[in-house]
């Protein structure tokens, strides 16, 4: 699948996006799956895997593949929000680890933009695996834009 | 030293000893880590900073059986984008108390003094009763 031209093109399709996004690098070697979105908001998914297990003994989802799709939901949270993909890199990003996941269980990720000023996005988001009521952890970033 | 779990060899890491003696933890440039083209992903370079802190505090730990780490949080900044080669990351703690453990890891490709990323972590220890 080729890179689509994103500042070309027309809005913002988060499905498309993630169907590019989880075939190549990092998304792609992580398996991320598009789930849901909503206009300030976009649910990934990441099901469970044993290359992404962080502690051998117990079976439990290593931290960093959560960071990576919270760092994915909460960008592209950005882009349904402006309709319109935007260059822009993490200038922060800060997690809160409330439980470990349930072994073997998909993890999904919803990142939401509540606040988009002249330079900056302002996101926020919880990892859950599957009841978002009692959610594996809760996300803060922003997102500085570095193209008009 | 733990065995790397398979999280850490989806990221390509390897440690090494710096010049000073202290653990450093190197992660090649290759598809797995790529973000945009050309670029790492910010997750990647996370993943990466996490694992240095979780290091410094299972070697500060050293003999310490049966202690359990945990994340509580993580602040990662990042600094600068990180280009087509080798990070490598150290780990330094700021406190380490009975249950508190305070990181701040460090990213970096060619210049050390010119970090990439730079995270501040707590993690929770549980010690056997």
């Amino acid at each position: 699948m080729n890179r689509p031209d994103l500042s070309k093109m027309k809005g913002f399709d988060p499905e498309l996006f993630t169907a590019y996004a989880s075939q190549v690098g990092h998304g792609g070697a992580l398996g991320i799956l598009y789930h849901d979105h909503g206009p300030d908001w976009v649910e990934l998914a990441l099901d469970h895997d044993e290359k992404l297990i962080g502690v051998a003994e117990t079976g439990v989802i290593a931290s960093g593949p959560i960071i990576s799709l919270m760092d994915m939901a909460t960008s592209m949270a950005i882009w349904v929000k402006l309709d319109r993909f935007r260059h822009q890199a993490t200038l922060d990003l800060r997690v809160d680890y409330m439980r470990a996941a349930k072994p073997g269980s998909r993890i999904y990720g919803r990142g939401e933009c509540y606040a988009i000023r002249r330079s900056v996005g302002f996101v926020r988001g919880v990892a859950h695996d599957g009841d978002p009521a009692d959610p594996v952890a809760h996300v803060a970033a922003t997102f500085m834009f570095t193209k008009p | 030293m733990h065995p790397l779990p398979p999280y850490a060899a989806l990221l390509g890491l390897s440690t090494a000893r710096g010049e000073d003696g202290k653990l450093l933890w190197v992660m090649p440039f290759r598809e797995q880590v790529v973000g945009r083209p050309g670029f790492l992903h910010g997750g990647a370079i996370a993943g990466l900073l996490e694992f240095a802190a979780f290091g410094c505090v299972y070697e500060a730990l050293g003999g310490s059986e049966g202690v359990s780490v945990k994340p509580i949080n993580v602040t990662v900044d990042f600094m600068r984008g990180g280009v087509e080669l080798e990070t490598y990351a150290s780990g330094e703690i700021t406190r380490l108390g009975s249950r508190i453990a305070n990181v701040h890891a460090v990213a970096w490709q060619q210049d050390r003094d010119k970090p990439i990323a730079a995270a501040h972590m707590n993690l929770l220890l549980r010690r056997p009763s």
